[in-house]
């Protein structure tokens, strides 16, 4: 209360003091800059940590679902139910095995993202033409070469869909973390709401909507630049 | 380990389900929460995407609502609604605490899955058979709901399936701002440090969630025309077309 006593009294009242609480206020981004970023760069660490190791586990589940169509059943299903559980559940019930720390956090979060990669996975996988596969058979292609060379590179725009909508959700449910403190930007929208800070809300909503804006740009730049084939086709 | 026997023996406790803010009233609550914002949506979504799909105007929006959606944070949504002088968090009769903030949010964030899928259900419906419609003699809305509603009924449908997993996870996160529902039972239990409490409402959030799964999976197998069409003694290239639309629109909805 002394604070805002003594701003108040040196001048104009900032635009975040309890009287005003405006939604947005440059002063509050200027004060608080340290903390943003801290939050920011929190977002940016859990979700990058789930999106990666959601493509480290998808990966192989594709893979050995594909070779495997009993499992395939299997996969798709226990995925599809892991989706189904909220988040604010799913966070929880990972507490007593992780703790409450960023692990639970980013293992949540790569399960979700995991659901949509293995999907789109084996759907790129599949769109690859089968005389495509014979030829490079054919040529005397062994497994390994034939996924690296030739089916990957035709899957990816595919895979690359299911990246960008993990990802963007991913951003989002990152929020969520903030039940168990690790929520980066959520935790200011948590800390926003019990305090009735407008200020602080607003920023950090409008930074995970640009967080999310950012990553689905650059991942479409990096799926141009890795397969420069589709723009000649396109054009 | 022992986290997990105390969750146990919160949930087998008859006092924790009973009772003026028990898990069965809150339960109930969020039950209550979730079917406002489904028919809310499904009275808004589902005639605009259905109309704008048949006229084949408004690709753009309808395709696009669903990456907005994905992109805004419910939690920030919900919080913001809460923080502004409307809606507030003013009780609205049986749905509590925030209860307008909660059904408008949910009702938003049900949208982009019913109006994208629905929109894409009906625009994927084979030009062919749109022009065999018309050969027929058939009028525009003859064509809309003989044609290309049934045809398009497994999209709209998986629209819906995804709309109520939507809602019912942001019902849950709508405690975080301090709403109604189930979903306090785990931020009580967080915040209090009583964790047992907090991962007992995790599981009982998670259960009716995915019962609520397997009812709609039901449901949408009762109800697809074009599954109960497929008797053995159609033309294979008739039910051979809809399952390929399925899978397209897929991604587009999760």
């Amino acid at each position: 209360m002394t604070l805002l006593v003594a701003a108040a009294a040196a001048g104009e009242p900032s635009c975040y003091s309890r009287l005003t609480n405006e939604w947005f206020c440059a002063q509050y981004l200027s004060d608080y800059r340290q903390e943003i970023t801290d939050a920011t760069v929190q977002h940016l660490q859990i979700t990058v940590a789930s999106v990666v190791l959601g493509v480290l586990i998808a990966f192989p589940l594709a893979l050995i679902a594909r070779r495997l169509p009993r499992l395939e059943t299997l996969i798709v299903g226990a995925a599809t139910a892991v989706y189904t559980i909220p988040s604010l559940a799913l966070l929880p019930l990972l507490v007593p095995f992780t703790g409450l720390s960023a692990t639970t956090v980013v293992i949540g979060l790569a399960l979700y993202a995991l659901t949509i990669l293995v999907r789109s996975m084996l759907e790129g996988l599949r769109s690859v033409p089968e005389d495509v596969r014979e030829s490079a058979v054919g040529l005397g292609y062994g497994a390994t070469r034939l996924l690296v060379l030739v089916e990957l590179p035709l899957a990816l725009p595919v895979i690359m869909a299911g990246l960008r909508v993990a990802t963007v959700s991913t951003v989002a449910l990152t929020t969520v973390g903030s039940l168990v403190s690790y929520g980066g930007l959520g935790n200011l929208i948590a800390d926003g709401v019990s305090t009735n800070f407008r200020a602080e809300l607003m920023t950090a909503a409008i930074l995970c909507v640009a967080i999310a804006v950012l990553l689905d740009v650059l991942i479409v730049v990096a799926q141009r630049i890795l397969t420069p084939w589709t723009r000649g086709a396109r054009a | 380990m022992n986290l997990l026997l105390d969750t146990w023996d919160y949930l087998v406790t008859a006092g924790h389900w009973t009772g003026e803010d028990g898990m069965l009233q809150l339960l109930l609550q969020q039950l209550l929460l979730s079917l406002t914002a489904m028919v809310l949506a499904a009275a808004i979504g589902l005639p605009t995407a259905l109309w704008l799909g048949h006229l084949g105007r408004g690709g753009f929006l309808a395709i696009n609502i669903s990456n907005v959606g994905r992109a805004v944070p419910t939690f920030a949504l919900l919080a913001l609604f809460v923080t502004a002088d409307w809606p507030g968090t003013d009780t609205l009769g049986p749905y509590g605490r925030a209860g307008l903030a909660t059904v408008l949010a949910l009702t938003l964030f049900a949208l982009p899955p019913v109006i994208t899928n629905s929109y894409v259900g009906i625009r994927e419906v084979s030009p062919a058979v749109k022009q065999a419609a018309d050969g027929m003699g058939m009028t525009g809305r003859q064509r809309f709901v003989r044609v290309e509603l049934p045809l398009a009924a497994p999209l709209v449908l998986l629209g819906l399936r995804l709309a109520l997993v939507q809602v019912w996870a942001t019902a849950t996160i709508a405690a975080l701002v301090a709403g109604p529902g189930l979903g306090r039972v785990i931020t009580d239990g967080f915040y209090r440090t009583n964790y047992a409490k907090g991962i007992a409402g995790a599981v009982v959030v998670a259960v009716v969630a995915l019962l609520l799964e397997l009812v709609a999976a039901a449901g949408v197998r009762l109800l697809d025309p074009t599954r109960r069409a497929s008797s053995p003694n159609r033309h294979p290239g008739m039910s051979g077309a809809p399952p390929t639309v399925t899978e397209e629109a897929g991604d587009v909805g999760s």
